[in-house]
């Protein structure tokens, strides 16, 4: 498959916008996956692959033919959804990491089991639930959990992608799914 | 928790599949005997399953099509510019060609004016350029839009451009005489000229 995109991604930079239309239904769901999963919201999700998309499109002659597409395109995804998150978060002070911490945010301080009263009138659907233990964590926690589950990429994959140390990247999944296990128990 | 962190160190590398058959049999041994840490081990890859099946999560149905209607379009001129870059020797040689041709034609069209390239001696009548008797022009003559009559004698070349040699005379001419009355003739003349000139400074 990956040579298949190659050829695509050749034509495209050969200025054949329609040839594009195969990478988007090719990658749509899983760029759209992990948008939402960094960003918890459905709406939000098809925003940002959608921009995704766009954003390839137009630097696409940036590509290097040598690297893997997929590696390119969940960076921008990754890195599009975080920003997003930056631009319009004022709820830095429940993602702020404790002060002697590593990792350990407000949200730790909360306690754990309680649902807050709106969430428990909201359906518990299982993924809508899943995610929302998701939207617990930190953000460059939800984009680790999100590259090694939404297409299962190795370590060192992610590491390039999010432009951090494997060992990062292992302690971040290591955390999370600790974290994620404490939360999920009851489901 | 009672056990070690180490096994719950082994157990995440199993998820990571970087677990060695040594360290597996480790862990595995250890869960058969530890309730606590098998039922942590459980939890783990219930997450792990779960969070993994997000296949029911996808866009609308019409993603693929929004995208491709919101991508720029492709302008022509980006289209141009790109060849552009891609064949930087043909389109230099095709600017000087335009500019060469323009000017060539802007010559050609400006002067409809009677002119010679040295006039000291010469007679000129109405639209005919006279070389007297006994008069030696030296060097290279050039008549524009008139006639030329040589009674004397033109040491070089002699163009004529846009008129006629009349021949009546016995003049002299040591070098060569060319007439030249078309647009494309004035151009082939014109680029004889340059690569004459340019060649003349090189060899120079």
């Amino acid at each position: 498959m990956e040579t298949k995109i190659k050829e695509i991604i050749k034509q495209v930079k050969k200025g054949d916008q329609s040839a594009f239309e195969d990478v988007v239904t090719f990658y749509q769901n899983k760029v759209y996956q992990i948008c939402f999963r960094v960003i918890g919201n459905a709406h939000e999700a098809e925003d940002l692959a959608q921009e995704t998309f766009i954003r390839a499109y137009v630097n696409i002659h940036s590509f290097d033919d040598k690297r893997k597409f997929s590696t390119w395109l969940y960076r921008i995804a990754t890195n599009i959804s975080i920003d997003r998150i930056r631009k319009k978060k004022p709820d830095y002070f429940l993602d702020a990491e404790v002060k002697g911490t590593d990792g350990l945010d407000m949200y730790s301080q909360l306690p754990a089991e309680q649902l807050l009263p709106e969430e428990e009138v909201e359906s518990l659907e299982l993924q809508s639930y899943i995610q929302q233990e998701i939207m617990q964590l930190p953000t460059k926690y939800r984009s680790v959990i999100a590259l090694r589950f939404v297409d299962e990429l190795s370590l060192a994959e992610i590491s390039e992608i999010l432009s951090i140390p494997v060992g990062t990247v292992k302690t971040r999944i290591h955390r999370g799914r600790e974290a994620l296990r404490k939360r999920l128990r009851r489901v | 928790m009672s056990c070690n962190k180490q096994f719950i160190n082994l157990m995440h590398k199993y998820l990571d599949g970087e677990l060695t058959r040594t360290d597996e049999n480790l862990l595995r041994s250890h869960l058969h005997s530890c309730q606590s840490c098998q039922k942590h081990f459980h939890e783990l890859k219930r997450t792990t399953t779960l969070l993994k099946s997000s296949s029911e999560l996808q866009p609308s149905s019409n993603f693929t099509e929004k995208v491709m209607a919101s991508l720029p379009k492709e302008k022509k001129r980006v289209g141009y510019m790109r060849w552009f870059k891609a064949h930087p020797v043909i389109t230099a040689a095709a600017i000087f060609f335009i500019f060469m041709f323009s000017s060539v034609f802007s010559a050609w069209d400006q002067d409809s004016q009677l002119s010679v390239s040295k006039d000291k001696n010469l007679i000129i009548q109405e639209d005919t350029v006279i070389v007297p008797e006994g008069v030696t022009v030296d060097g290279d003559l050039v008549v524009k839009n008139g006639n030329l009559k040589i009674d004397g004698s033109v040491n070089g070349n002699v163009v004529i451009i846009n008129g006629e040699h009349l021949m009546a005379s016995a003049g002299e001419i040591s070098g060569e005489i060319e007439q030249v009355n078309q647009v494309f003739e004035w151009m082939w003349y014109h680029i004889k000229d340059i690569t004459k000139n340019l060649f003349a400074f090189t060899n120079k």
